[in-house]
Formats: structure tokens, C-alpha cells, sequence
């Protein structure tokens, strides 16, 4: 199953490395990455393989949302069908 | 692979505009409850509820985490009470409502409807005893909604229940005077009510529906507020095309979470309602969307035909994003629960007839409306007669919730909290419509030829 987590806010030293290591220590596979400074605010949206991971969708948005907090940053994760949903017919 | 500029645009209306999933409503016939004796049909109907939404509240919030979309009420609606009740051999029906307030408060849920009669053409025995129980109903229950059914295209108005529901109302209102007559907050009066409505107060579980059923209602006025914004001084066809486009991206979202629900609960998909339902919050008004368009105050000439284009170009975008869509569908102007409208009727410029004028060209009708206390029980059941017949001729659902506060005047403020709200006391027209309510009997269904 594919969900795409998304990072936004202070760009700072270790985000990518930190959202990276997370992933990789729940055996969720990075399948794509963007990453951009819009409006000043470091943005970078991933597309993620959850089918490995031991954790369901909710449990890795608890632990994402606990290293934004740490980081100063607000990190998601959501299920790919929504965006798909709203922007492709 | 998704643009990330899509995704992107995603989180703002969800963290910025207000994008939501506004309800999932679980629809339950309560038909098999019938037993002549009350007791033994409260325990039945108690069990039924609790059984089929055991998981409702918590797949809500499942669905919610996994997909990070707010999904803001759960909720259940049930088969018109007066049909269930009218098995059993007694005269006090509120013993029914507990039953369902007791079910809402085991399944998590914060609202159940259908507390509910069907009286558009005439009321059965069970009708007026469920009618004349509705003020304590309300006043002894927490989450219980109730509504009334008083006039339909093809049956007319039944004026002799109009005038029952301006009584009703007054001492729904003096019962719960304490927390400034709330339970009006909770009953609503119908025209050509729908049976798959999934919204509060007026949801109920129509007769025509299945065992059980997922109804879905989105949300969304901020989004389309927004979107707006970026086309100002465009011509209308613009502002058509894009509130269709964004009511579109709403609706797919709705449709989606509406089929996971159904699918993760066992239970059929019914419809997705394509509401825009405002909450007082800023950044989430349907008269702030009238406003965007070029009105300086919601309220003003022109506010009509503004609504009329958002109701209509919100039906279009969604229509084609769902496999079937339903219950009230369009914009919903709750004075109450919208920041704009509460603005607009403080300042004066939104009044009690432009609202009815309003209401012929939108989904429901005079919603959460603070009038003085002392307005008569004949005056609410004229303003409901007159809505009823906006509903009656245009072949359209239209509803009264009044909330006429005891001791309110003019110029007071009522405190309701939450997603429902303040409303600024306003005024109603003070000449008395008394021998025009006294009549009683019906208006006859109108004629579907000969259109002007």
C-alpha cells in the first residue's frame, strides 16, 4: 500500500535525515522524493511503500507527528487514494 | 506519480480551509423493533442501534488517521419513531427517545435522528402522541434530534399540524429555557422532507431505505471561498465553472471515505450529500462565499442570485464525482453556525424575509434563527407555513428551526456553543397571523402544468 508523507516548515539541518531514518527503521520503503522551498518553507513531499511495515498507517502518523514536533516542522501521512481521488479522474 | 503541487494544495484546504468530511451517518431501520409492549420495544430498539454502529465511531476515526482527513461527526439516523412507537400500547412516547439517547451515548455518537412523523397529509394516532412528546423528548435527552414532516408537492400542507408545531416549539423552547430553549436546536419542521438526509437535525431513516445504510456528508465552504478569491472581478460563468471544479475535488474525497466506511462497516453505501454546511468558525461561511462574489454584506440586493449560482454550481461539480448522490445537496444557510450570517444579521442587513427569499433557491430553509421569546406559537406556525410553501410549489425540501429563546429580545445574544453556535435575536413581524393559523385543515397540493 502507497501513502505520501509530507513535511513543511523551517528548513534546518537533519529533516531529510530524520524523516529518512524513521522510515527506514519502520521497513517502510522510499519510493520517491521531492523536495522544494516554497515560500520560504522547506517543503518536500515523499511517496512511501507501507506494505512491509510492520506499523499500521495511523501508528507511523503518531511517530511522524512526535519527530515534527521535535523538529519544529508538521509531518504527515496519508493514504495515496485521497489525492488521487481529488486530482485525477 | 502524483504532482506535488496537488498534494500540496490538498493539506492547505485541509489545515487552511477547513476541508472536512462534515458527517458519516449510519442509517438503521428500526421496523422489526415494533412489540405492543414499550418496554420491550425500547430494549429492542436500544440493542439494534448498539449492535449495527458498535464500530462506527471507531472506523470513523480510523479512516480519519489513515487517510488525514478530518472526519468531524459520526453519527446515526433511525425509521421515524411515530411508525415504531405506534405498535405499542401507551400513551408516553419518551421512553423511546431515552432509548435512542442511551444507544447514541453506548456508540460514541454526538447526535441521533428520527425522533420523527410523517404528517404531510395526515396524522395518524401515533403521530400526534409522538408530536405532543417532542418538548419533553428533547428536554430529557441529550443527543436526540426530532423533525416533523407538515407538507409535501404531492400531499399540500397539513395546517392543522402547522399550527401543532408553533405550540410545539413555544414549549420546546420554555422546557429547555434554562440553556436558552436548546432543544429547539434540535427539532426541525419539514417540507418534502428526504429519507437519506444525512445531516442533523432533520435526518431520519425513510421507509424506502435499506436494513442499514452509510450516508455521507462533505463539507467545504473555505474551499470554495478560497478558490474564488483567486477569480475576483471574473464574470459569473467563471465563478460557475470554478466552484464546480472545486465542488468536484469535495466530492470525490467524500465518495471515497463514504466507500471505505461502507466497506470497513459491512454496511451499503447510500449517497453522498454535496453540502457546503458552514461552522461558525472563520474561513468556513457560505455568506462569506455570497460576499467573495461581490456583495459588500450578505443580505444586500443581489444575495439571491448569488446563492442561487453557488447551489446550483455545487450540485453540478459534485453530481459527476459520486456514484449516487443525495439527502439535502447544495448550500446550507444555518444563520447560527456561519460566521458571515451571524456578521451580516448583527449589522441588520440580513433579515428574517430576505433569508426566506433565500431559501427559494437553496437547500433546506430558515435554519438556527434566533427570534424574540415572546413571538407567538401562530407566528412560528405562519413562518412555517410560508417556508413549507416555498418547499410545496418549487417541489424542493424546505425546514424551520426557530429558536425562540425565552425572555430574548431584540438585540440579544443566544450562546449555544460548539458547532451550533450564537445567534443574534431578530426580528419577526409583529401583526398577528393568529386567524390565519386558526383555520386549520389543508392547503391543497399544487397544480404541475401551466408554470409561471
Amino acid at each position: 500500500m502507497n501513502a505520501i508523507v509530507t513535511v513543511v516548515g523551517e528548513d534546518k539541518i537533519g529533516i531529510i535525515a530524520g524523516v529518512c531514518t524513521l522510515l527506514a527503521e519502520n521497513n517502510v520503503n522510499i519510493l520517491d522524493i521531492t523536495q522544494t522551498i516554497l515560500q520560504g518553507k522547506f517543503t518536500m513531499v515523499m511517496a512511501v511503500d507501507v506494505s512491509k511495515s510492520g506499523e499500521s498507517i495511523g501508528e507511523l502518523g503518531t511517530k511522524l507527528e512526535a519527530l515534527g514536533k521535535e523538529l519544529d516542522i508538521s509531518i504527515r501521512i496519508q493514504r495515496e487514494e485521497i489525492f488521487d481521488a481529488m486530482h485525477r479522474i | 506519480m502524483l504532482n506535488q503541487k496537488d498534494i500540496l494544495s490538498t493539506i492547505e484546504m485541509i489545515d487552511q480551509q477547513h476541508l472536512d468530511i462534515r458527517t458519516i451517518t449510519m442509517g438503521i431501520s428500526l421496523l422489526n423493533c415494533c412489540d405492543p409492549h414499550p418496554k420491550r420495544a425500547c430494549e429492542k430498539i436500544y440493542d439494534k442501534i448498539t449492535k449495527y454502529a458498535e464500530n462506527l465511531v471507531k472506523t470513523g476515526e480510523d479512516i480519519e488517521r489513515e487517510f488525514g482527513i478530518p472526519i468531524v461527526h459520526k453519527r446515526i439516523s433511525v425509521t421515524p419513531m411515530a411508525l415504531v412507537a405506534g405498535a405499542s400500547d401507551t400513551e408516553d412516547y419518551t421512553p423511546f427517545a431515552l432509548a435512542m439517547d442511551r444507544a447514541a451515548k453506548t456508540c460514541g455518537v454526538n447526535f441521533i435522528g428520527g425522533y420523527s412523523a410523517l404528517v404531510q397529509k395526515g396524522m395518524t394516532k401515533a403521530d400526534e402522541k409522538l408530536i405532543r412528546s417532542i418538548p419533553e423528548a428533547l428536554a430529557a435527552t441529550e443527543f436526540v434530534c426530532s423533525s416533523v414532516n407538515v407538507g409535501s408537492t404531492r400531499a399540500g400542507i397539513n395546517m392543522d399540524a402547522v399550527a401543532l408545531m408553533g405550540r410545539i416549539v413555544k414549549e420546546t423552547a420554555a422546557k429547555t429555557a434554562a440553556q436558552d430553549g436548546l432543544g429547539c436546536a434540535k427539532l426541525v419542521v419539514f417540507c418534502n422532507a428526504v429519507e437519506d438526509n444525512p445531516f442533523m437535525a432533520g435526518a431520519f431513516h425513510g421507509v424506502g431505505e435499506a436494513e442499514r445504510v452509510i450516508n455521507v456528508g462533505v463539507s467545504g465552504p473555505g474551499v470554495v471561498c478560497s478558490a474564488l478569491k483567486a477569480v475576483r472581478g471574473q464574470p459569473f460563468d467563471v465563478v460557475a465553472e470554478t466552484v464546480k471544479k472545486t465542488a468536484f475535488r469535495v466530492t470525490r474525497m467524500g465518495q471515497l471515505v463514504a466507500q471505505e466506511a461502507s466497506r470497513r462497516l459491512d454496511t451499503p453505501f447510500g449517497i453522498v450529500d454535496l453540502s457546503l454546511a458552514p461552522t461558525p468558525a472563520i474561513g468556513d461561511s457560505v455568506a462569506r462565499i455570497l460576499e467573495e462574489m461581490g456583495l459588500e454584506t450578505c443580505g444586500t440586493h443581489g444575495t439571491t442570485a448569488a446563492l442561487a449560482l453557488l447551489n446550483d454550481a455545487v450540485k453540478k461539480g459534485g453530481v459527476m464525482a459520486s456514484s449516487s448522490v443525495g439527502g439535502l445537496s447544495g448550500a446550507f444557510i444555518p444563520v447560527s453556525e456561519d460566521e458571515g450570517m451571524i456578521a451580516a444579521a448583527r449589522c441588520g442587513t440580513l433579515t428574517i424575509d430576505k433569508l426566506e427569499a433565500m431559501t427559494c433557491v437553496c437547500s433546506v430553509g430558515l435554519d438556527m434563527i434566533a427570534v424574540p421569546g415572546e413571538t407567538s406559537a401562530e407566528t412560528i406556525s405562519a413562518i412555517i407555513a410560508d417556508e413549507a410553501a416555498i418547499g410545496m410549489v418549487n417541489c424542493k425540501t424546505t425546514a424551520v428551526r426557530l429558536l425562540p429563546a425565552p425572555g430574548k429580545k431584540v438585540g440579544d445574544t443566544i450562546e449555544m456553543g460548539g458547532l451550533l453556535g450564537s445567534a443574534p435575536v431578530m426580528p419577526v413581524h409583529t401583526e398577528s397571523s393568529a386567524d390565519f393559523i386558526a383555520r386549520g385543515g389543508r392547503i391543497p397540493a399544487p397544480l404541475h402544468s401551466l408554470k409561471n
